[in-house]
């Protein structure tokens, strides 16, 4: 009986130790996306209530399980041995009740304190507008008049607040909107973005990078691929990419890109290709359009951009034709449709789409 | 009118599968529950294997992404409605009539009218898969409005819906006839506070489901309604609302966690004492903690909305915080019952131990996702799936070991084996945690619940990796008490009337027991009523 205890105990060990390597393990990875290496003031706030949690918890956990390891070894069964009757011990059962309790509300204030806080709307914010859509995200400046995709631009060392407009109807369907959320783990927190409804949130980043995100509330066939990015530059940089964006991009004026420009605008044949309308119909390249035919991207400045479809492409040649030919072939569930381009056409419209600076 | 008289025949006992399909005899219909959740157990979890190995590598392998949602959403679905709770049910359909001695349960054929219900919406819910468009593919929290029919369009959702709604109605018929039976039909001496504490956990899990249950039944009403009627209760575009499901949702889903844990207290704290030879301490703190966790459970449902910007965050955060006190108590409890005993770790005990240990672990983590700025940074990743599996396999499924290592002796009259108890339980231990605790780390890493892939850069394969080869472990614990039982079912030593030393009524009639129950009961003087007939006879108070 005892040597099977024994057994066990050891087994356990193994088993924790195993665990124990593994996490530091881990810790050595790249995390592009972990949530305890924050770069900015709101993702720290979070980040400092998880350091205070995490200490209390793993002291409360080493008590608890040192306790039970220690009854267990101590009260096991020895021939002999007989086991106290008693029923409880009423002074006790109050104390180490209100023990938790306390510990508890030492947590709760500060984390309380912290919700209010990071709900504040912050002095001299940048407001940016987001809206979620099967399966990307559309950006608007509206102090700039700008609207973008997938790839958010932000400028450090100032805070961002974010307004969530829910959108009602889905633009490609005409049926309703369904429930996304928007998270950028380096920079603040999670919003869901809900149908009918404007939430809010704030992000912030110190240093100029590329921070990574995604869609974070199940949303259908490709949640998963329902990624973002997050560009932080200097204000200088920011100011700058702002003001090209209010600029229309050159059109091509000769050569494949500029055949690649009429069929974007007029497809093959009175606004159609084969199998459905010009991509015009559905994508604007005038970035200042809030309202145009955004019913796709806005693609004004698309070749500034590093990625394409919800952020899960990089922006190169092949992958663009790839998917021209068959949008939910690539990226499945995606609601861009298999318009029938020719191999030409996919050329010409990959060459002018790479012109969009 | 002239009546005729007819000769009463004398009654046939019916035999062999008729006995089974129209037994009207609480523990006939509480071991078809077990048979029935387990099988679904077994269901759910390969669909749990199929999602492992897929997650294990880089790019997609082994199902395709619709398939991917269609199994993560039928797993969670078998999981929470057609496992954990039917196991509770069943187990208590089983106990309930003994622990309290009586012949049987308040409403016997209302009984087999729950048990058939739920196996038909069983069946139902999983039909789906034999549906062209597949099962339900929106998560086991059906959000609106992706589940509504412009994005959840075919049969099998609907399919998911009215399997849904008919085990709902057996489940809070069952509590029902529960309710009735526990405070209508106890022996004589057997007042509310001698009651086994399983009962007690048995009474507050069935106030809930008749709270929560009905909610349930009217979202998905309404669902219905909206997929295939006109409804608009979730379409915002037309006047209804998306946060309106989440809401209904949760407020039965919260309580529902605790439907599906405070059962599996009460198997423990049966189960603790037999093996620590001591009378449970603090009966009446236990049963003060059970009534606030069910009181409170009502309080805190949209800590699971923290991140919809549509509730009172502060006010949600304290109280999912304040849940916590009571479930503190209980552990206290359960460590004080040992202290000063005289512990064996027989198999139900070493899965009580797993259960302590686990649960622990999950309870403290959700402590964490209570706090809305850390729940903000991982909600919905795999932290969270990390934690509930903690609570629902570290706690649940473990005491559902507990419970059968412990009860079937008593069910069949023979006892499992030990040795193969013991290599369950050290696979499962080691299996679970290489499952479920790269999970905390993968969801701190970023990666989020519910994709059926992961880039190369986002440096999530080697933990995925790890979690995979912990499933096939539990996978294979689980195959070792199979192997367990069908053996020791025919060839396992005899259990007899009594073979742990128990506490309760049950340990005082045969194994099984006969058809009603008791020939005679011994007086009850005690929440302990044959450990007192031992004393009394004059025998051991205490297992060496």
């Amino acid at each position: 009986m005892r040597g099977s205890t024994a057994h066990v105990g050891r087994a356990r060990l193994g088993a924790l130790t195993g665990l124990v390597i593994l996490a530091l393990g881990a810790c050595s990875e790249d995390r592009p996306q972990s949530v305890l290496r924050p770069a900015g003031e709101y993702a720290r706030k979070a980040d400092g209530l998880w350091d205070l949690t995490f200490g209390v918890a793993v002291v409360i956990f080493l008590l608890v399980e040192g306790a039970l390891v220690f009854t267990l070894f101590r009260y096991r069964a020895r021939p002999g041995r007989e086991a106290v009757q008693f029923h409880g011990n009423a002074k006790l059962e109050v104390i180490l009740t209100l023990v938790p309790a306390l510990i508890l509300a030492g947590i709760a204030v500060p984390t309380i304190r912290t919700v209010f806080d990071l709900a504040r709307k912050p002095e001299g914010a940048l407001p940016i507008t987001i809206k979620a859509h099967q399966f990307w995200w559309e950006y608007q400046y509206p102090g700039a008049g700008v609207v973008t995709a997938n790839e958010l631009h932000i400028p450090t060392g100032r805070p961002v607040y974010l307004t969530m407009e829910g959108e009602l109807t889905d633009r490609v369907s005409g049926g309703n909107e369904v429930n996304h959320s928007f998270w950028i783990p380096r920079l603040g927190g999670t919003q869901d973005v809900v149908p009918g409804r404007i939430t809010h949130l704030t992000l912030e980043a110190d240093e100029p990078g590329t921070y990574l995100g995604q869609c974070k509330e199940f949303c259908g066939l490709g949640h998963a691929n329902m990624r973002l990015r997050a560009v932080a530059q200097t204000p200088g940089d920011f100011d700058a990419w702002l003001s090209d964006q209010q600029q229309p991009s050159d059109p091509p004026s000769s050569g494949l890109a500029a055949e690649g420009a009429r069929l974007f605008a007029e497809g093959s044949q009175d606004g159609q290709f084969a199998n459905g309308p010009a991509c015009a119909s559905c994508h604007a390249v005038d970035s200042t359009a809030l309202e145009a035919a955004n019913i796709g991207p806005n693609l004004t400045h698309f070749a500034g951009r590093s990625t394409f479809a919800g952020a899960i492409f990089k922006r190169t040649d092949e992958n663009l034709a790839a998917w021209l030919e068959n949008p939910a072939g690539v990226k499945p569930g995606a609601l861009m449709p298999d318009v029938g381009l020719t191999q030409e056409q996919i050329d010409a419209l990959v060459a002018y789409l790479q012109t969009l600076e | 009118m002239a009546t005729v008289e007819h000769a009463q025949p004398a009654p046939v006992p019916r035999t062999g599968i008729v006995a089974w399909l129209t037994t009207t005899d609480h523990k006939k219909i509480g071991i078809l529950y077990l048979y029935s959740s387990v099988a679904f157990f077994l269901l759910g979890g390969v669909m749990a294997l199929l999602m492992r190995a897929e997650l294990a590598r880089v790019g997609l392998q082994f199902v395709d992404r619709s398939l991917y949602n269609q199994l993560f959403t039928m797993h969670g679905t078998a999981m929470m409605f057609l496992f954990i709770v039917p196991f509770a049910v069943g187990l208590a359909n089983y106990l309930l009539p003994l622990h309290i001695g009586a012949p049987d349960v308040a409403f016997p054929r209302l009984n087999a009218f729950t048990y058939w219900l739920y196996l038909l919406g069983g069946l139902t819910v999983m039909s789906g898969f034999l549906t062209v468009g597949g099962a339900a593919a929106f998560g086991w929290t059906g959000y609106a409005p992706l589940s509504t029919a412009t994005y959840s369009p075919g049969a099998g959702p609907d399919l998911w819906i009215v399997g849904l709604l008919l085990t709902g109605v057996s489940t809070t018929l069952g509590a029902i006839n529960f309710m009735a039976t526990i405070f209508g039909m106890r022996a004589p001496g057997m007042t509310m506070f001698r009651l086994p504490i399983f009962l007690w956990n048995i009474i507050v899990t069935s106030a809930l489901i008749m709270f929560t249950f009905p909610v349930l039944t009217a979202a998905l009403a309404a669902l219905f309604i909206d997929r295939n009627l006109g409804g608009t209760f979730f379409e915002p575009a037309a006047g209804g609302d998306a946060v309106l499901w989440q809401h209904l949702f949760w407020f039965f889903g919260h309580p529902e966690v605790y439907i599906a844990i405070l059962p599996f207290f009460g198997i423990v704290t049966e189960i603790i004492p037999v093996f620590s030879r001591k009378p449970v301490f603090g009966y009446k703190g236990f049963v003060l903690a059970t009534l606030l966790i069910g009181a409170y459970s009502f309080s805190v449902w949209a800590h699971h909305m923290f991140t919809t910007g549509a509730v009172s965050n502060p006010f949600f955060s304290a109280t999912s915080m304040l849940i916590a006190v009571p479930t503190g108590i209980k552990f206290f409890n359960w460590i004080a019952t040992m202290w000063r005993g005289n512990i064996t770790l027989r198999s139900p005990m070493l899965f009580c131990m797993g259960f302590l240990f686990m649960f622990l672990m999950g309870g403290i983590t959700g402590v964490f996702l209570a706090s809305p700025p850390i729940n903000y940074a991982v909600h919905d990743t795999y932290y969270v799936v990390a934690h509930f599996h903690y609570v629902l396999f570290g706690g649940s499924v473990f005491a559902v070991f507990a419970g059968l290592y412990f009860w079937i002796p008593k069910m069949s009259g023979r006892m499992l084996s030990e040795g193969l108890a013991k290599i369950h339980f050290v696979l499962m231990l080691i299996g679970m945690n290489l499952t479920f605790f790269p999970q905390h780390q993968l969801g701190l890493n970023g990666m989020q619940r519910r994709i059926p892939d992961y880039s190369e850069a986002s440096g999530y394969e080697g933990l995925n990796l790890l979690s995979s080869i912990g499933a096939g472990l539990i996978a294979l614990s689980i195959l070792v008490f199979l192997v367990n039982f069908f053996v020791s079912m025919r060839t396992g030593k005899v259990a007899g009337d009594d073979p742990w030393g128990g506490y309760t009524l049950e340990w005082a009639t045969s194994s099984p027991p006969p058809e009603h129950n008791f020939h005679r009961l011994p007086p009850v003087r005690s929440e302990r009523p044959v450990y007192d007939a031992r004393v009394k006879l004059g025998g051991r108070r205490d297992r060496g």
